[in-house]
């Protein structure tokens, strides 16, 4: 028999040396994050999926689970800090969803409206980001990286590249490439990269491809992203 | 005795930096305005063309703030409404307006006005009537206190709907899965 914990008063079984959050999602329980991805390294950044365990906050990407764990997640409180979350990455980056190719298929759109985030609420920095459109098929629009670092992980740990990375500190965090230029064009960067495919948002786009899929077909248009990822 | 008829709510609405486009949505509630129109009259609207807002129960504002006049127009809404609602994408975070905000003004302008193909000798607009453009687009809520947001470009008839049903019925208006949208 599996040792448990408890999220939001169900038993959560799980295996040693597992996440909360892996926990939580392979008994069906979901727990919002723009960072954490199942394939990849945690990265504990982006803090959406903060929980609290045994009354204290706790990145559940990040944090193992234990047997006799009291894990609190759905509550007004958490969610709430959640929103705040998502409105300072609405404000920090340039998101306008009507022109955005991502819109429909996006994780941070579609987490936003799950916990019904109304108004970004806060002043918006509308930073200046340049896109590079450098390459042939791939263009970065840095205007809506919220630094979840998935790209980063996605081309160093499975591509064996590291062509991208995120570079400076604090606000002055940016995304960039591995090339001496800056332009995605001088990397070694392929279409069929693990890096292109895993962007949760509208940063890394392959050229031509925009707005194929028409509103009502996309990702997100059926079920909120609670109910349609893992 | 009869019971006292209700008092409809006085509601005002106006597109500044917007393109109009939340309005027509608006009226794509179709036979609810049957509805709608037991339960509030418009005061200044662009469906009233009255010009001056006056003393309301409810403002609704489409669009951004992209010049003075818009910010003008803006407190004297906040003055006279005893509740403000953001409809839209471009009144909620600035929208396709505040797409010029990493470029500056005077370039703007002199692009638009003197270097572009096709002008000849072309001059940046000055008459005194013309409001000032301000340097950068803002969403509503960086201005003035704003009570309530409705996103979307537009929002559609239904969760226009939605919201008008939960703020006459005194509820702050909640938009489920499948109304609530940016795009």
């Amino acid at each position: 028999m599996s040792p448990t914990f408890t999220l939001d008063g169900k038993e959560v079984p799980f295996r040693e040396g597992q996440t909360i959050i892996q926990a939580a999602h392979a008994a069906g329980q979901w727990i919002p994050h723009l960072c954490y991805h199942p394939e990849f390294k945690p990265h504990g950044s982006c803090k959406l999926c903060t929980v609290t365990v045994n009354g204290r906050h706790m990145a559940s990407c990040t944090t193992q689970a234990a047997a006799g764990q009291v894990v609190e997640s759905d509550t007004e409180a958490l969610n709430g800090e959640r929103r705040t979350l998502l409105q300072m990455l609405f404000v920090e980056g340039n998101h306008f969803c009507p022109s955005c190719e991502k819109s429909g298929d996006c994780k941070l759109q579609a987490t936003a409206y799950d916990l019904g985030m109304m108004t970004p609420h806060f002043d918006h920095f509308y930073p200046c980001r340049p896109v590079d459109a450098s390459h042939p098929e791939i263009l970065l629009d840095f205007n809506r990286c919220i630094l979840c670092s998935l790209c980063v992980r996605a081309s160093r740990d499975v591509d064996g590249k590291s062509v991208f990375a995120l570079s400076g500190r604090g606000i002055g965090t940016k995304l960039v490439v591995n090339a001496a230029s800056g332009r995605l064009a001088d990397t070694d960067v392929a279409m069929d990269d693990k890096a292109i495919a895993v962007c949760p948002v509208g940063v890394i786009l392959k050229k031509r491809r925009g707005f194929a899929v028409p509103i009502g077909e996309r990702t997100y248009d059926k079920a909120p992203i609670s109910a349609t990822e893992e | 005795m009869s019971e006292p008829a209700k008092r409809k709510l006085r509601v005002a609405t106006t597109s500044l930096a917007g393109c109009f486009g939340c309005h027509m949505s608006f009226l794509d509630i179709d036979e609810h305005l049957f509805e709608l129109i037991e339960l509030i009259e418009f005061d200044r609207s662009p469906l009233t063309d009255i010009k001056e807002v006056g003393e309301c129960d409810l403002g609704i504002i489409e669009g951004g703030l992209c010049n003075a006049e818009n910010v003008h127009i803006l407190r004297e809404f906040r003055a006279r409404c005893r509740k403000l609602v953001a409809i839209g994408a471009c009144a909620v975070n600035g929208g396709l307006p505040a797409q010029r905000n990493h470029l500056k003004l005077t370039e703007i302008l002199e692009e638009v006005y003197h270097t572009s193909p096709g002008i000849a000798q072309g001059l940046i607009p000055n008459d005194p009537e013309l409001p000032l453009p301000l340097n950068k687009v803002h969403p509503l809520h960086e201005v003035v206190k704003i009570d309530w947001f409705i996103p979307g470009c537009p929002p559609s008839g239904e969760a226009i709907w939605k919201a008008l049903t939960d703020i006459v019925a005194g509820r702050d208006p909640q938009l489920g899965f499948g109304l609530l949208r940016y795009d």
